[in-house]
């Protein structure tokens, strides 16, 4: 079934495609629909207005997450207008016959944690949320992306949206990596070279050893932040560690089902001789622990240099002096030994148990820096377990440290875990927008790494100088 | 959510020359709570725009009274970040019915047409021309054509074409959606189902 020169990502969009319209868009095939609090209500009352129902309730998975407290979720949620939209959550997906995954449930957790983890996301597959971060799943080679709220009620109501087909760049990072450089140093890496606007328009492929190589926690990561360089999406082509890493999940196929679909992934990476919109090259080996200095996760460096110039950064001069302003920083500042009030390590980015393996890999014998808060945050339940089996919530509770309740918690600070105005925050999250964190908050996005070598030391640190042989 | 057709837009316009306006400016995410699409325009720029105390912030464009008008012109990378639906919502129900700029993120510009925001992008060059209008005489009036696909500087005549598929166009010069036109092939979508394997 494979065109030779195809591409993974043609191969599952066209396999997708319903109708094609001349000079519009394509009408899409959706195969996983996820939905949350925050973006489904409004498209479950335009149902309502338009006296539609959900076309295939058994597609579409409900959990909640965005603005869900990280302590205490045995209690009422405090603030009404969030217990609002997750009785709302709740109301609906039981009026629909949706699955629904809600506060208390052992399942709960980040969206784009729980599909994967029970075997929901699966290669080939089309999937979308009303959440940008959608993107997190295309590590599986499937064609996942974010969608708004009337696209939501479009796929509750037809299973389809409707989109132009994207451009497809390739990126590929070959070689091998430094000691104590992870998947999250490689995505602000080529953001950082791309700029947070580099791959507007594309669905990228990721390809390459450092890839290959790659765990499939990993491949999320790298996948999660596809959306920060302006892409899409971003997808890696199913191998063995995908396969493996699926087998034996709830919602996974089994028995003959599996081999057939198994059989059907293995025909879908890139064939010799595709071509591709755009690609680059990248050396894992140039790569350095990142962290970000700005206010878009494109302004990001090596933890040993310097913060550029303006004449170097590209952009305007303007936006480059008001975005160094909000953060409180200059032109060729040293990063390392920047002070840290705050440390967040969570999210769909990093809140899965290798981040927290990672994590706990430093601040092992070691102890939270005097003035530094720290937010760990599991990205669900299943992950918070995993914590207390393996032994790190003992390593985080000795070195002064406390374990939340899963959510999305201060990546977008929807619940009370808001940095305050003015304070820095190094953060394992996806995005350092202005405010992102809480009003007038200073996001530095890095690694589980260098989240804990701040954590213990109160200032940026390079994790590789904290690292056991 | 049906929204008003779209033809020809005649209107000053709200100068904002800052890149990468991502979404957590245009609403931040503690305004997301609402259950229903009710005014978010209250809400719109909210951290550049108010003081923590609320008071209006004096030099941000939305607070100056001398700039109007139902198009908002923005710096290149306008709408990057969050899929939120509601950074849309808030511009539409502020009162702007186009948004200018040298380069769009891609979901925004699918939000935006898909309630009825017409994204316009035009050249660097264009954007530029734009700004120094505005600059020149806060009153200036651009004319915005959906039909002709172009927009005009009506001060000085400058003009530039503008890209739209053409079934987008059509929806929005008639006020219809995606929604309707899925609705009408859902027996082509049910036997679709049918062979997917997932
Ligand atoms: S953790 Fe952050 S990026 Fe991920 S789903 Fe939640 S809010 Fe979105």
């Amino acid at each position: 079934m494979s065109k030779s020169g195809a591409t993974l990502f043609d191969k599952v969009w066209d396999s997708h495609v319903v109708r094609k319209i001349a000079d519009g868009p394509d009408v899409l095939f959706i195969d996983r629909h996820f939905i949350h609090e925050v973006t489904s209500p409004v498209a479950f009352l335009g149902l309502e207005g338009r006296h539609l129902s959900v076309l295939f309730p058994e597609k579409t998975f409900a959990t909640a997450d965005h603005n869900t407290p990280t302590i205490n979720q045995h209690l009422p949620v405090q603030d009404p207008l969030s217990a609002n939209q997750l009785k709302a959550l709740e109301v609906n997906a039981a009026k629909y016959g949706i699955s629904h995954w809600g506060l208390g449930n052992p399942k709960n957790g980040i969206v784009h944690v729980v599909g994967p983890e029970n075997g929901i996301t699966l290669p080939g597959m089309t999937i979308v949320c009303g959440d940008s971060h959608t993107s997190t799943h295309g590590a599986f080679g499937a064609i996942a992306f974010g969608i708004g709220t009337s696209e939501v009620e479009m796929v509750l109501s037809s299973q389809c949206i409707m989109q132009p087909k994207p451009k497809k760049m390739r990126i590929n990072v070959d070689g091998k990596l430094g000691r104590g450089i992870t998947p999250k140093d490689v995505v602000l890496y080529i953001i950082s070279k791309l700029t947070a606007a580099g791959a507007t328009g594309y669905f990228v492929e990721f390809a390459g050893e450092v890839f290959e190589k790659m765990s499939m926690e990993g491949r999320m990561t790298v996948c999660n932040m596809s959306i920060e360089m302006g892409a899409r999406g971003g997808m890696i082509a199913p191998d063995e560690t995908t396969f493996s890493y699926i087998k034996g999940r709830e919602k996974a196929p089994k028995g003959a089902e599996w081999d057939k679909k198994l059989a059907y992934w293995k025909t879908l990476p890139t064939e010799q001789g595709a071509t591709f919109d755009k690609e680059y090259h990248f050396s894992g080996a140039d790569i350095e622990p990142m962290i970000t200095y700005g206010t878009n996760p494109g302004m990001g460096i090596g933890i040993t240099q310097h913060i550029p110039l303006a004449a170097g950064a590209g952009g305007s001069k303007s936006s480059y002096e008001k975005s160094l302003g909000y953060m409180g920083f200059h032109e060729n500042d040293a990063m390392l030994g920047k002070k840290v009030d705050y440390v967040f390590v969570g999210s769909c980015t990093n809140g899965r148990i290798e981040d927290f393996r990672a994590f706990a890999s430093i601040v092992k014998d070691r102890h939270v820096a005097p003035g530094v808060t720290a937010w760990i945050v599991p990205g669900s339940h299943i992950v918070e377990q995993q914590i207390k089996d393996e032994g790190i919530l003992d390593i985080l509770v000795a070195a002064g440290f406390q374990l939340r309740q899963p959510g999305c918690s201060a990546c977008l600070a929807m619940n009370d875990d808001k940095i305050p105005a003015g304070k820095y925050a190094v953060s394992t999250s996806n995005r350092n927008f202005e405010g992102r964190q809480g009003p007038g908050a200073r996001t530095l996005l890095a690694s589980p790494l260098v989240a804990a070598a701040a954590a213990v030391t109160g200032v940026v640190t390079d994790p590789r100088t904290l690292l056991a042989e | 959510m049906a929204y008003d057709k779209f033809s020809v837009l005649t209107s000053s316009a709200v100068p904002m020359p800052i890149e990468n306006v991502d979404t957590d400016q245009i609403i931040p995410a503690r305004f997301l709570k609402a259950t229903e699409r009710k005014g978010f325009g209250d809400n719109l720029f909210r951290d550049w725009r108010f003081n923590a105390d609320n008071t209006p912030k004096r030099d941000f464009v939305l607070n100056n009274p001398i700039y109007t008008g139902k198009i908002l012109v923005g710096g290149r990378n306008f709408g990057s970040g969050s899929s939120r639906e509601h950074a849309a919502w808030a511009i539409y129900d502020y009162g702007f019915r186009c948004v200018v700029s040298s380069f769009f993120a891609d979901i925004f510009k699918n939000n935006s047409l898909n309630i009825g925001i017409l994204p316009v992008q035009v050249s660097e060059a264009f954007l530029d021309k734009i700004f120094r209008a505005i600059e020149a005489d806060p009153a200036t009036q651009l004319e915005v054509n959906l039909p002709a696909q172009t927009i005009t500087i009506k001060t000085t005549g400058d003009h530039e074409s503008f890209e739209i598929n053409t079934y987008k166009k059509h929806n929005l010069t008639n006020g219809f959606d995606d929604i309707d036109y899925l609705q009408a092939m859902k027996s082509e979508i049910k036997e679709f189902a049918g062979k997917s394997i997932y």
